[in-house]
């Protein structure tokens, strides 16, 4: 199956992208493919390369980052949602990409199953 | 899925789009933000349609007046969605009845469905946006 994901919490305060990444992860253990990730809401501080968590935790960001030059994913940041909360091309971390709201649509189109994570 | 169709265009897909409005317009940024998207969603000619349930009624209610939270009023763009061809607007009873509300109170026409009603209609779906 194709599956389109979205984001829409930021990292650690919420455990949605915990769990995108979980399922993320199962999916393609499965064989499944990932049309896109796509980032929105506070979902898009998930792409901020500053992102330090203490020495014992996951990074978040990184693990997307892993991710995705593992398996070539696709992952988009909203770029209205990203200016407002000042996510802009020179603090993404790699992997990921700023596009707009259309690449959301697209991926609800194009994608068998959009799954979205969120409070 | 097996309800696609694809219109005269060929290649595209016409996919039924819901989007599901759960909290209240203000105090997060949830109710603005998808608004965003559904207006962008708007220009891809999908089928699309927008439920309102929970706080989320708040968001369609007449005489918001945010001056004093410092906050766009965005409220008036609800109206505008019948421009963009976006005329499904559904609201959930019993979330109207819990808060005193009727359509009356809301600033746009919408139908009015029990919870049932509406558990039906989201299984006829393609997407299911929650925000």
């Amino acid at each position: 199956m194709k599956f389109g994901i979205l984001v829409n919490e930021g990292p650690y305060q919420h455990q949605a992208s915990d769990s995108a990444y979980q399922f993320a992860v199962a999916a393609l253990a499965k064989g499944h493919q990932i049309y896109r990730v796509f980032f929105y809401n506070d979902g898009v501080n998930n792409a901020n390369k500053l992102t330090e968590p203490p020495q014992d935790d996951r990074n978040i960001t990184r693990q997307w980052s892993t991710l995705a030059a593992e398996h070539r994913l696709d992952m988009v940041v909203c770029v209205a949602a990203g200016l407002r909360r000042g996510i802009k091309a020179e603090i993404l971390a790699p992997g990921f990409n700023i596009s707009g709201l259309g690449q959301l649509i697209q991926a609800g189109i194009e994608a068998d199953r959009l799954v979205v994570f969120g409070d | 899925m097996s309800d696609t169709q694809a219109n005269e265009g060929g290649d595209r897909k016409v996919k039924r789009f819901m989007f599901v409005n759960r909290k209240a317009p203000y105090g997060t940024i949830y109710a603005l933000e998808a608004l965003e998207v559904v207006l962008i969603g708007a220009a891809f000619d999908q089928d699309v349609s927008l439920v309102f349930a929970d706080d989320g009624v708040y968001q369609l209610k007449k005489g918001q007046q945010t001056k004093g939270i410092g906050q766009k009023n965005f409220s008036p763009t609800y109206r505008a969605l019948e421009d963009y061809d976006i005329e499904k607007l559904y609201v959930e009873r019993e979330s109207l009845q819990a808060r005193g509300l009727s359509p009356d109170d809301l600033l746009v026409p919408v139908r009015v469905l029990g919870s049932a009603e509406l558990s039906v209609l989201m299984d006829e779906q393609d997407v299911l946006l929650s925000f």
